[in-house]
């Protein structure tokens, strides 16, 4: 297994999974278990990727893979960062398929074959995205992403999941459009490349009011990061099965925002142009709102999974914070944010879809009791609500830890207040949650008890937030290699004090 | 005042012209619009015409005494062609000759000129017949009258 | 090349008049047939052949250098000379190839929109106009160029309002463009009677010669640049000079809009370049201003306004053509830059737009022959109902919107390369601005197509119903067309930078062949 290989394997199981899966379409177990062993496949190149990329920084895994109109070419180049975002995105959607196996069939919904389909084309766009070696390959994947992921927004077909679709295709492909592709153009012309390098492409001595202008057109444009105000479609998204919401909310769309954003901030900026541009300090607060206003929404919210998009929303923005305040901190803060939140939210969700599955409640104030009946969900909803609040033993912790050291270093010490704010918010709106299903009375004690008798049936969609539940737990304790992973990415002068 | 009258040839044209266009311009029915478009493009008529002036010139056609002449006024004669050309360039000027001795006219603006009369006439034809049409399907020549009975098409064509 | 042994020795030799003169005279046989098919046959016959003259044209150009051709055996400054070199060879072959492309969609289009009775006259007054457009690209006389300027432009009138049986506006439309054209070429040639005033000329190259004898000082001089381009500046519908456009376009046949719209303001812009950089000299100060302040200024000014309008406008001929103008206001930009790349720039613009606006013209075509749809809501459910024919739509779209891996991506960069390199940000601000805009009108348009339901009659959405296939085959060749040259930029990259090329070496190109110049391929 040489790198290139396992490069060309990331794109390559993913898409014969796509195209094996319509093939099958008819003979659900086999069609299950393309997903199933393609997932499988994935995860154990990836992890050897990750393995590799650990041990020889120096040698970093490429692939060319075609150029077009004379400048420009799409290649992969794997760096830490990256294989990172590979690793959850692999393990993530292995889980994930298992989870939709159980909601698809406990809900027996229409045009499965479709649904995976379009997941697997997916999972080749966030592989992409994940190892591109420059912007004009990332905005390529990023274009896929968005196309493939719209008819999983809009799988159940009726008015209300089409207007879901067309506010999400049309903010996405707007912001991308409009302001990314500007963005990345003009990165082009002012530095002469996309490539992506430690420390940054732009020469010394660039002028700060250009970068300004180009990082505000990078943060608006990135809206897959759901940036206020560009977040509209991410709740509008919610119209979607959740196994959609948990793809699009733990592991592909939104984690490809924030990671290019991540990647932009390190690899294009670099830290010191970051530090240099008061543009940075503008969307600092810009993220900082973000935090605090979707956390405010979410406690006003009683559909379950319109309160945890606000939540996502408000996470997604401490990644932006990290990646604006661009020191060594914040940045590496950010990066473990990614892995901690996602492995946190997707079991939020998870828990969410098999709440609706077995006992099709959507609306928190229809919870009461209901834990009792549905112990394990609900326990894994409550370990799932710490890590994304952020309390040791869970590993959500670290991120908060991180970016309050990187704003102290900052100089930003406001901001501690502002994530200490956000903490006491996410307890508001996700401990309730589960306090009512474990601690109040059940409003319906029959329809609870139906659920009881039907629990035996649906066993992935039970087991599968637990077992991420778990891994949220666990992961506290892998911090410090992540931290060491991580650090390659930054400039050598920044990697003191890690 | 004494150029005035110099380059009154100018000073026709520049009327005509901008009274031609003037008329294009300001009025709202079609023929007149047609009638100032003439006005207009006779004045460039006017203008290269005039530029073309050789004051003394003979029409430019050899005339059969001037072939019994030495060869060098057959070169001569072509050449007072080419010379007058460049004669006419500049104000309507006295013509410099040189070895003819015949002094040309100088064909070549009025060439020109017919050119640009028969495109001329072509894009009035072509015009008067719009007009002609314009008046079967509208009823009216008039633009803003035509405007009017367009309006709520027009609308339609705006964005909702 | 081995290409160039298989050529016919008349292209070599005869074929810069043969491209004008076989569609004029062909156009006479073709107004007197009272069979239709015949007359489209030989239209076709006609385009074809002049996409193979072109072709070989540009080939023996690239090879051999500039090609000088006497017409008659005349040899300038007395006769009309041609002269085909980097500048204006591909303009031949791009307005040939458009004419063949859009002579292939006449076929049903032409039959659903023009009498049977009159389409003989309708194929010869096409022929008419294209012969024209060829004449002006192709001639090197001042003169020569007014002439084929009125042959194209009066023809075109006579098309223009031919649209009137569809939709009545077709008749003012035409009138406003006829006035308006008229007055801009009698200002052309009002510059070029005054050049010849100072010059006593009227080949091109004997012009700059005397040109750079008198220097820059002389005013008459300075007065003729500023009727030419002004002049010119209608006809390339610069903004604010650009009001006939958009009702023209809207309201001719689509046969013919498909054509004028990729090919009538090219030819115009050829002829700018053609006076401003190698008869004019660039260098002067009076042109340096102007192509600064009033080519690029005018540019700019175009491009915004222009995209402003389209926006607003619910007719989507409409939409596309003052997206028309607001393209020929980049072109203007790239140009008015004068560096290399700048002109680079605007000339792939060039071509490039001819190609995307083509094939969105003939889709729009396509929704009228089908459905009778002109308006952007009537668009609704086009995804399902016309596949094909929207798919082709929705790629020239994003092609005018610029997305990597199209053809307009590739010029609207460049473009922002020049600027950037000139230090003109504001430059690169506003093509920003405006390819945003450009993704609202065009995103409108797809999103009524794609994402609206399929209208019902009577309460039975109405079925599938894709265009001809003589509408599909230009249309795709013309889409594809767009993204090749947007991945495989090489070949048209390769033709601007050659047409940049002589706009740079200045009048130099010209004088070298002039009055002396023995003819290479010329007849005798």
């Amino acid at each position: 297994m040489t790198p290139e290989l396992a490069l060309i394997l990331i794109m390559l199981i993913p898409a014969c999974a796509a195209i094996l899966i319509p093939l099958v379409g008819r003979w659900q177990n086999v069609r299950e278990a393309v997903s199933i062993i393609a997932a499988v496949a994935l995860l154990g190149v990836v992890i050897w990727l990750v393995r590799f990329v650990g041990l020889s920084p120096d040698n970093r895994p490429e692939l060319f893979l075609i150029e077009f109109a004379g400048d420009f070419e799409l290649k992969l180049k794997l760096e830490p960062l990256g294989a990172i975002f590979a690793a959850i995105a692999s393990s993530l959607w292995l889980v994930n398929t298992i989870f939709t196996i159980g909601y698809m069939r406990g809900n027996k919904e229409k045009n499965q074959t479709r649904f995976y389909t379009c997941v697997a084309i997916a999972i080749v766009a966030v592989m992409g995205i994940a190892s591109a070696a420059n912007l004009i390959t990332l905005f390529v994947f990023y274009e896929i992403l968005t196309l493939s992921t719209f008819p999983l927004v809009t799988h159940k077909g009726d008015a209300k999941a089409k207007k879901g679709g067309r506010i999400y295709l049309l903010i996405l492909m707007a912001t991308s459009l409009g302001l990314l592709l500007p963005a990345v153009m003009g990165t082009h012309v002012l530095a002469g490349t996309t490539d992506f390098q430690v420390g940054g492409i732009f020469p010394a001595g660039f002028s700060t009011t250009a970068a300004g202008i180009l990082l505000f057109l990078f943060a608006f444009g990135i809206g897959k990061a759901a940036l206020m105000p560009i977040h509209p479609w991410l709740p509008n998204a919610m119209v979607a099965p959740t196994p959609v919401s948990a793809l699009l909310h733990a592991v592909a769309v939104v984690k490809a925002g924030v990671f290019t954003m991540l990647k932009v901030t390190v690899y294009i900026f670099g830290p010191d142009l970051m530090s240099n541009t008061p543009a940075s300090t503008v969307l600092v607060w810009i993220a900082a709102i973000s935090i605090v206003l979707a956390s405010v929404i979410a406690l006003r919210k009683d559909n379950l999974k319109a309160r945890l998009a606000y939540s996502t929303i408000s996470q997604l923005a401490y990644i932006t914070l990290g990646a604006m305040l661009a020191t060594s901190f914040a940045i590496v803060g950010g990066g473990i944010q990614i892995v901690m939140h996602a492995w946190g939210k997707i079991t939020l969700f998870m828990c969410a879809g098999a709440i609706y599955t077995v006992a099709h409640r959507t609306e928190i104030s229809s919870l009461n009791g209901l834990g009792r009946t549905m112990p394990w969900v609900f326990g894994a909803f409550l370990v799932g609500s710490l890590s994304i609040i952020g309390i040791p033993p869970m590993g959500g912790s670290w991120p908060k830890f991180f970016l309050m050291a990187g704003a102290l270093d900052a100089g930003q010490k406001f901001l501690l207040a502002v994530l200490i704010v956000s903490s006491i918010l996410n307890v508001a709106y996700l401990v309730p949650v589960a306090m009512r299903g474990f601690l109040l009375k059940p409003d319906d004690p029959k329809s609870d008890a139906h659920v009881a008798e039907i629990l035996a049936k649906h066993r992935f969609v039970r087991f599968a937030p637990v077992f991420t539940a778990a891994g949220a737990f666990l992961l506290f304790f892998a911090i410090g290699p992540l931290v060491e992973y991580l650090k390659p990415i930054l400039p050598i002068n920044m990697t003191g004090g890690l | 005042m004494a150029t005035l009258f110099e380059h009154f040839n100018f000073v026709v044209v520049i009327v005509l012209m901008m009274t031609g266009l003037y008329v294009v311009f300001a009025s709202n029915n079609m023929i007149k619009k047609l009638v100032g478009l003439s006005v207009f493009q006779t004045s460039v008529f006017l203008l290269y015409i005039s530029l073309g002036k050789v004051v003394g010139g003979q029409p430019p056609i050899i005339a059969e005494e001037d072939l019994h002449h030495a060869p060098e006024a057959g070169a001569g004669v072509a050449k007072a062609g080419a010379d007058a050309a460049h004669a006419g360039a500049g104000d309507v000027a006295h013509g410099a000759h040189e070895a003819a001795e015949v002094l040309y006219s100088n064909p070549l603006p009025h060439v020109l000129i017919l050119t640009a009369i028969v495109v001329g006439v072509a894009t009035l034809s072509i015009g008067l017949a719009l007009v002609v049409r314009t008046r079967e399907v509208y009823g009216t020549i008039e633009e803003d009258e035509i405007d009017n009975l367009d309006y709520h098409k027009n609308l339609e064509g705006a964005a909702k | 090349m081995q290409i160039m042994s298989i050529l016919p020795e008349w292209i070599l030799s005869h074929g810069a008049a043969s491209i004008v003169v076989i569609p004029l005279m062909l156009a006479v046989l073709t107004a007197l047939n009272p069979n239709a098919k015949l007359a489209w046959a030989t239209v076709l016959g006609v385009t074809a052949l002049s996409v193979f003259t072109a072709l070989g044209l540009l080939i023996q150009v690239m090879t051999h250098g500039p090609i000088h051709y006497n017409m008659g055996g005349w040899v300038p400054p007395l006769g009309i000379g041609y002269y085909i070199d980097g500048l204006n060879a591909p303009i031949l072959l791009l307005i040939s190839g458009v004419a063949l492309l859009c002579t292939i969609y006449a076929l049903p289009s032409v039959a659903a929109e023009v009498e049977p009775k009159k389409k003989g006259p309708f194929y010869a007054a096409f022929l008419i106009s294209f012969a024209g457009l060829l004449g002006m690209v192709v001639t090197a006389d001042a003169f020569n160029v007014f002439v084929f300027l009125e042959v194209s432009s009066i023809s075109t009138y006579v098309l223009v309002a031919m649209g009137a049986s569809r939709d009545r506006r077709a008749l003012t439309s035409s009138f406003n463009y006829l006035i308006m054209g008229s007055i801009g070429a009698t200002f052309f040639v009002i510059g070029i009677g005054f050049l010849y005033m100072q010059t006593g000329t009227l080949n091109m190259m004997d012009i700059a010669r005397v040109l750079q004898e008198i220097g820059p000082g002389d005013r008459v001089v300075q007065l003729a640049f500023a009727f030419i381009v002004i002049g010119l500046g209608l006809k390339l519908a610069m903004f604010p000079l650009h009001m006939w456009l958009p009702g023209a376009y809207a309201y001719a046949p689509s046969f013919f809009t498909a054509f004028l719209a990729a090919t009538a303001t090219k030819a115009a812009l050829y002829l700018l370049l053609r006076f401003t950089f190698t008869v004019f000299d660039p260098s002067w100060d009076y042109i340096a201003t102007a192509l600064m302040i009033l080519l690029s200024g005018m540019g700019i000014l175009g491009m915004l306004a222009a995209s402003l309008q389209a926006i607003f406008q619910n007719d989507i001929r409409r939409v596309l053509a003052y997206s028309s103008v607001a393209q020929v206001g980049y072109m203007l930009l790239g140009i008015g830059m004068a560096t290399t790349l700048g002109l680079t720039a605007g000339y792939l613009h060039m071509l490039n737009h001819a190609m995307m606006k083509g094939a969105l013209f003939i889709a729009v075509g396509a929704f009228w022959y089908r459905f009778g749809i002109t308006q952007v809501s009537d668009m609704r459910g086009l995804g399902k109902t016309m596949p094909w024919t929207m798919a082709a739509f929705t790629v020239a779209g994003i092609s005018l919107i610029g997305v990597p891996g199209t053809a307009g991506f590739v010029s609207k960069l460049k473009l922002a390369q020049a600027a950037a390199e000139n230090g003109w940000w504001w430059a690169i601000g506003v093509i920003v601005t405006t390819s945003i805009m450009a993704i609202i009108y065009i995103g409108r348009m797809i999103e009524q197509a794609y994402f609206q339901p399929v209208p019902e009659i009577d309460g039975k959405p109405v079925v599938r119903n894709e265009a001809p296939m003589a509408m599909l085959i230009p249309l795709w060749i013309m889409a594809a067309a767009a993204l090749v040259f947007g991945i495989q930029t090489e070949w048209s990259t390769s033709l601007a930078e050659a047409a940049a090329h002589v706009l740079d070496a200045g009048p130099n190109t010209l004088i070298p062949g002039a009055i002396d110049a023995l003819p290479d391929a010329g007849g005798h």
